[in-house]
């Protein structure tokens, strides 16, 4: 894994992963460790994303490395037109690992393949988040003691949520059982399910949101943009039918947390919040332990 | 008998490269993707010839060209059945089935009009997968979409 990047959570194999959440608890005990020797992370965020950023930026200074780069294109040479295989060659000659965020699909993997230094993914457009989909696995773990064998409901957009595709993907290596939840516009795409058939589990589809719920370990909600619906007549119809209240969650199971990729807007009740079964603030904090084992694995030092 | 009766329905050549057995819909497809419309050699094609193996097939005989792999993967993309015949002074010099490739490079653009292909100075690349009723789909090597038959653009 030392000097390898990481594009798509597919990049790796389940040991791998496992490997990286072991090495992310140890990071969780004992945060700030001075691995990296004032080593140089470039962080290229160009499209701006404050949460994974700072997630980031947090996650390397805890390793004692120095951050450079920048926060959004504007500012940059990329606003003049410059390439982004010249801006990557530019940056792999002052640092020794890329952390990437970009607008365009693919982004990261073109970057990985003309890069002399290994590049994480922080998000390509619609594609691939890897980190995300790690401190997602995180959590789940650490709430529900195992990966293996769970109930694990999705709710909301699934059809263009990325992270919930690289989960779903993820999760298809641990023997899951899917619950799938989403109006019929938003139904997960038949490529991510072909993970699912693959792996040989079973997954069940629903519009209605209500009886699955006692069934599950984890409830992944994700919010359902307005702008995925061409006629708003049918986002209308559909934007109060998968929003959690707390209510809901009295048949729940005793174990089950509520997980949400953040931001939310108001797919999770706020009355949710002081539940113990709600789980996505500490989820976010997650991935600051998660992405220092993931920089000292690529950088050799752990 | 037989055979002079075919040669009147498209004409022989004397070298270069007969496309057999495409199917009939997708000889228009593979001539374009060719660009027969832009050589200078002489171009012979037939649509809904009848073919024991196959109800209607096309063929089109190109003369002084031969093929590389590279061209014959891509003939394979719409017309997975063809066979190339090499023909060198009247004599079928070679010929070999067409064979859908596991991976294309440079040949189809990316349906995603917001993968990096599309953005930057980048060669396609694509791994090649049939779904469960046998058609054609493109994986994007880099933006991970799949590009359907349907949706295949060729350079
Ligand atoms: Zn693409």
């Amino acid at each position: 894994m030392k000097n390898r990047s990481l594009v798509s959570i597919n990049d790796y194999s389940k040991e791998e992963i496992i490997r990286i959440l072991d090495l992310a608890e140890e990071f969780e005990k004992q945060p700030l460790q001075n691995l990296l020797g004032g080593r140089v992370v470039a962080s290229l965020f160009f499209e701006p994303s404050t949460r994974t950023r700072l997630s980031f930026e947090t996650a390397i200074q805890q390793l004692g490395g120095n951050v450079i780069g920048f926060a959004s294109a504007a500012s940059t040479s990329v606003s003049k037109g410059e390439s982004l295989k010249d801006t990557i060659l530019m940056v792999a000659n002052y640092s020794n690992l890329i952390v990437m965020r970009h607008p365009v699909e693919g982004s990261a993997r073109y970057a990985s393949e003309v890069s002399s230094v290994p590049i994480i993914n922080a998000g390509d457009g619609a594609n691939q988040h890897p980190t995300q989909c790690l401190l997602d696995l995180y959590s789940i773990r650490k709430t529900q003691g195992t990966l293996d064998n769970l109930e694990v409901t999705f709710v909301g957009d699934l059809k263009y949520g990325r992270t919930v595709h690289s989960l779903v993907i993820a999760l298809s290596q641990f023997n899951t059982k899917f619950h799938l939840v989403s109006p019929e516009e938003l139904k997960l795409p038949s490529a991510v399910k072909r993970h699912i058939k693959e792996a040989k589990l079973s997954y069940e589809q629903y519009t209605d949101f209500t009886d699955v719920i006692p069934k599950s370990d984890i409830i992944y909600m994700t919010r359902i943009q307005r702008e995925r619906f061409p006629d708003p007549l049918e986002y209308e119809k559909v934007k109060n039918a998968y929003i959690l209240e707390n209510a809901m969650l009295d048949n729940s199971k005793d174990n089950v947390r509520i997980l949400h990729p953040l931001p939310r807007v108001n797919e999770i009740s706020t009355d949710v919040d002081q539940n113990p079964k709600a789980y996505y603030f500490q989820q976010a904090l997650n991935g600051v332990f998660v992405r220092q084992a993931l920089i000292a694995t690529i950088m050799g030092v752990k | 008998m037989n055979n002079k009766r075919k040669e009147l329905i498209v004409s022989a050549i004397s070298n270069g490269t007969v496309i057999d057995h495409i199917p009939a819909e997708n000889v228009y497809q593979v001539f374009k993707m060719l660009k027969l419309d832009k050589t200078s050699h002489q171009v012979y094609f037939g649509t809904n010839l009848e073919s024991k193996k196959y109800g209607r097939k096309g063929i089109i005989k190109i003369s002084d060209t031969y093929f590389q792999d590279e061209v014959i993967n891509k003939i394979a993309l719409v017309a997975p059945t063809a066979t190339l015949i090499e023909i060198r002074d009247y004599e079928v010099y070679s010929k070999v089935s067409v064979s859908i490739p596991t991976s294309i490079e440079g040949i189809v653009k990316c349906f995603n009009p917001n993968c990096v292909t599309n953005k930057e100075e980048v060669t396609t690349k694509f791994e090649v997968l049939t779904d469960e009723t046998g058609k054609l789909k493109l994986a994007c090597h880099y933006c991970e979409k799949i590009t359907n038959k349907n949706n295949m653009v060729f350079f």
